[in-house]
């Protein structure tokens, strides 16, 4: 398939290049052609301008009809979620409407005012009113953005600790993500990459002698229980990563050296927003889409591909090396009840110790 | 005589009275050939970039499978036609570093800040030709350097076109943050030094070398924007470079300026202290002002060109000015826009999306501006005019996202993906290509003698700007729906598999305006040989540039240099038969010379 593409685009090119030639040579022998725009050119690409709108103004509307549905823009699954939404619709409208238009107001007038033969263009060098308006305008709408912009951040980035978060850390490393919970004790074990034993399984380097650590517990798939709010504290070894977890609106980079955060409120289990019908609509058009690729492999020899099912997802989303566009761990939202449960079942830091020491 | 004596005391400053031709065309002090030699090795070296940008596209496409491009350029980093994934990322590291630095920056403003600011403000040569050729040189040096670093064993760097260390420090990171790292820091030490003693010259002949009734406030708009671009580069290039020296010094010399508790492949790192934050900070200090040293050159010229076509003055020449230094003065406070997530304190998150919200107001004013100089003009759509109103337009498009960009709690959920890609291609990307395809079509003439074809012009910037619009505005899209940036390949999420349709259009769209850049390189090298003769002034302009004799002449004029007795933008003035004053022509008796 590849191969038949590069051919037909190399193809291509050389006739590109031929077609060219030849229009070169035509574009000379006429004489009078200085290279200048005469007045059929004006009128020619002044008609295309007009066309060149509709073009934008197409490519919008397709956009918006086939890729629009943006279900990472709607549905957050997180408390501040909404507000991030809220304002992203806000600012969307507003551009929207500036983007459509400005670019009327350009190429309309690039069609409009193309150049004739006798007519003399307007020496209209200056207006303060208008260029007031159009700086007065702007500013008002910023700070509009600006304040409602700065609210919601400020939200977001302080942590309360009076709602009694739960503390968990994401540990990041090339290529994947470990996490490691508090424990009973809520509190973290001291850790540093220093104390990193692989021999021991203690790769996360958690100060063995810390009282807090021993009921840390440390995971490989994230759980999370809805509506407790969690603070995640972020860690990485070695190079910087960032913990983008799209669906909960939520991203922070792993820095070695410092311990970065997080925090946010699961709002929506992960069965819950399988049944979301925005969610159940996408996943089936998904499923379509493998089962087409299916062919192909299956055609090829190769296994087909598994069904997807929805899951929320932790991705990497900083460049952290070979394998940066795998580095991702699978997210639960549960209710309280099946978190406890699943939390009964994973053993303690110091558990982990003990059985290694055996 | 006076004007023997003018050309002799100018022959005198050079070391030759005859010109040989490795003077003339190769050691050159001339800075119309200065120009000229930027304009040609930032044309190859963009070539080189656009390639790369076509061969990771196809990647992300049509990911992991086999493809003979890749098997004929890669060679071994292709097996079998599939692309390795380090040399993926490596591919967009050298892409984003051509095309930001070595095209945009030394290509763009290299090339006209050279050609028209002693042309436009009536100067024999730059304040000091002998520095100017070493900036060439200099900056040919650096090229060097960055391609060498392409045939590298290990490849060349792979960590960013930002090389955020750790990954760019430690060579167990990544093959790429051996010796191409190495080879990648050189180049840019090197490159920077080529910019700074290319801004010094600027800033000194705008400052010391306007000819008699050339006051600021008569400087075409081209010349401000050059003027305001240099100053900026000379404030915020020396701390990139001192962001590359700790970096060489933690790389090679052991420091922990950047680095600190660092575990990798089985061993700890002796690193204590160190902050990759602060990295960061002297990046993004010299990297986001970049985006504007390479905008506001382009800035300049389509203010220039525009007016000379709508055949009308620019539209608030006052407020156009004001606003390039207000945007200069702003892009030095706004580069931990960069950096919402790095994990600085929030508060400053809150600070810098107010300074960042802040550009957009000199920026709608500019937008604005350009909009009303088009209204009730005459335009003469020459394809420099084309890539004029199709430069106001990506620029709109690609400026209007930076609103969600610039707020910090929006930023959370796009930072890094897709849609930043999408913004900053249009605006900075896209934009400031067509002011410099702009800038070649008005002076090609200039620059050659000969003119371009015009035809091949208008094949050139229709496809262009279909094709920019069809790559960049559905990658608006895949950002938003969460897809982040530099993956090799998607395949591992199924939940992004409905967005692969949408980046197979991109990547056609892509090609095929990629191919179509041969319709320019071809215009552009036959033309200097086959090209119709030009005339003086062909486009009817009012600056200086367009006094001087079509033959290239040491010294510009080959009489006195011309005084001016008005600003550089009387077309159409009311009580002149043409439809445009030349600004050495002297006000008549009676006339008004505009208050601006």
């Amino acid at each position: 398939m590849t191969a038949f593409l590069t051919i037909i685009i190399v193809l291509f090119v050389a006739v590109a290049i031929w077609q060219m030639v030849k229009i070169f040579d035509l574009a000379q022998a006429g004489t009078d052609d200085l290279g200048i725009a005469t007045e059929k050119d004006n009128k020619v690409n002044a008609y295309l301008m007009l066309a060149f709108l509709v073009f934008i103004y197409a490519i919008t509307i397709v956009c918006f009809v086939k890729w629009g549905d943006l279900p990472l823009m709607s549905d957050a699954a997180s408390e501040h979620g909404d507000r991030i939404d809220n304002l992203m619709i806000i600012s969307m409208v507003i551009i929207f409407f500036v983007q459509t238009f400005t670019q009327f107001l350009l190429h309309y007038f690039s069609y409009k005012y193309r150049g004739q033969k006798g007519r003399k263009a307007l020496f209209y060098a200056d207006n303060n009113t208008l260029e007031a308006i159009w700086t007065i305008i702007p500013v008002i709408v910023l700070a509009g953005l600006i304040i409602y912009g700065l609210f919601t951040w400020t939200t977001i980035m302080n942590v309360n600790e009076d709602d009694d978060p739960m503390v968990v850390e994401l540990y990041a490393q090339q290529f994947n993500w470990t996490a490691r919970y508090a424990g009973q004790d809520n509190v973290l074990g001291l850790a540093n990459v220093r104390l990193i034993n692989i021999d021991k399984a203690n790769v996360l380097g958690i100060d063995e002698s810390d009282p807090n650590a021993f009921d840390d517990v440390v995971v490989k798939e994230l759980h999370l229980p809805v509506g407790r709010p969690v603070v995640f504290k972020m860690r990485s070894q070695d190079v910087l990563h960032s913990a983008y977890m799209p669906h909960f609106r939520a991203q922070m980079n792993c820095v070695p050296g410092m311990i970065t955060q997080f925090a946010f409120t699961p709002t929506v289990t992960t069965k819950e927003m399988r049944e979301n019908p925005n969610m159940i609509d996408k996943v089936q058009n998904i499923n379509e889409i493998r089962k087409e690729n299916s062919k192909k492999l299956v055609a090829k020899g190769e296994e087909a591909l598994e069904p997807y099912e929805f899951d929320y997802l932790l991705l990497c989303n900083k460049i952290c090396g070979k394998s940066h566009y795998n580095m991702q761990m699978k997210i639960i939202v549960e209710t309280q009840e099946e978190f406890d449960a699943w939390m009964k079942e994973q053993k303690t830091f110091k558990a982990s110790m003990t059985t290694q020491n055996n | 005589m006076s004007t023997h004596a003018d050309i002799h005391e100018h022959d005198d400053h050079g070391h030759h009275h005859k010109e040989t031709f490795i003077t003339k065309y190769i050691f050159s002090q001339d800075h119309k050939m200065i120009a000229k030699q930027y304009l040609i090795t930032g044309t190859i070296m963009g070539v080189i970039g656009v390639l790369m940008s076509m061969m990771f596209r196809m990647q992300i496409a049509w990911p992991e499978e086999p493809n003979i491009l890749f098997e004929a350029l890669l060679g071994k980093w292709a097996p079998d036609g599939v692309m390795d994934a380090d040399v993926y990322l490596a591919l967009v590291t050298i892409h984003g570093t051509i095309m930001v630095f070595f095209v945009l920056t030394a290509g763009l403003s290299g090339t006209f800040s050279n050609l028209l600011i002693p042309l436009q403000i009536g100067a024999r040569d730059m304040a000091s030709g002998f520095l100017n050729m070493l900036s060439f040189w200099i900056f040919f040096a650096s090229c060097v350097i960055m391609l060498f670093s392409l045939f590298l064993e290990a490849g060349p760097a792979a960590a960013g076109w930002t090389i955020y260390p750790p990954l760019s420090a430690l060579p167990m990171a990544q093959p790429g943050s051996g010796l191409g790292m190495t080879l990648w820091l050189v180049s840019m030490a090197i490159f920077i030094a080529q910019s700074l003693l290319g801004s010094l010259n600027y800033i000194v002949t705008v400052i010391n070398l306007r000819t008699k009734g050339m006051s600021m406030t008569r400087l075409p708009l081209t010349v401000w924007a050059f003027f305001i671009t240099a100053v900026i580069g000379v404030v915020s290039f020396p701390v990139l470079l001192s962001a590359a020296l700790l970096l060489i010094m933690d790389r090679s010399f052991g420091t922990s300026f950047f680095l600190s508790d660092i575990f990798i492949q089985g061993e700890v790192l002796h690193y204590q202290g160190g902050s990759p934050v602060l990295f960061e900070h002297l990046f993004w200090f010299l990297g986001h002002p970049e985006v504007y040293i390479v905008i506001l050159p382009a800035m300049g010229i389509v203010s220039e060109i525009m007016a000379t076509n709508s055949r009308k003055p620019i539209f608030g020449y006052r407020a156009m000015v004001a606003s390039i230094l207000a945007i200069a003065f702003l892009s030095t406070i706004v580069w931990g826009h960069h950096m919402f997530v790095s994990g600085m304190n929030p508060f400053l998150g809150s600070v810098f999306t107010f300074t960042t919200l802040l550009i957009a107001i000199p920026s709608a004013v500019k937008a604005f501006n350009w909009i009303t100089t088009l209204w009730k003009g005459n335009l003469q759509m020459n394809p420099a005019m084309l890539f004029c109103i199709g430069f106001v337009s990506t620029f709109i498009t690609g400026g209007l996202t930076g609103i969600i960009l610039g707020d910090s709690a929006l930023d959370i959920n796009v930072h890094d993906t897709y849609f930043v890609v999408a913004h900053f291609h249009l605006v900075m990307g896209i934009s400031a290509l067509y002011g410099m395809f702009a800038g070649i079509y008005h002076w090609y003439p200039k620059m050659f003698g000969r003119m371009l074809n015009k035809n091949l012009g208008y094949i050139h910037f229709w496809v262009t700007a279909v094709c920019a619009y069809g790559v960049f505005f559905p990658m608006h899209f895949i950002g938003m729906a969460g897809l982040p940036r530099r993956y090799y390949t998607n395949s591992n999420f199924p939940l992004f598999d409905d967005l692969a349709d949408v980046n197979v259009v991109i990547t056609v769209f892509a090609l095929i305006g990629g191919v179509f850049q041969l319709v320019f390189l071809y215009n552009f090298f036959v033309s200097i040989f086959y090209g119709k003769r030009a005339p003086q002034n062909p486009w009817r302009a009012t600056t200086l540039e367009w006094t001087t004799p079509v033959k290239h002449v040491h010294g510009n004029w080959p009489g006195e240099i011309p005084h001016v007795y008005r600003w550089s933008y009387d077309y159409s003035k009311p009580g002149h038969d043409d439809d445009f004053v030349p600004q050495n022509v002297p006000l008549k008796e009676g006339e008004e010379e505009l208050q601006h």
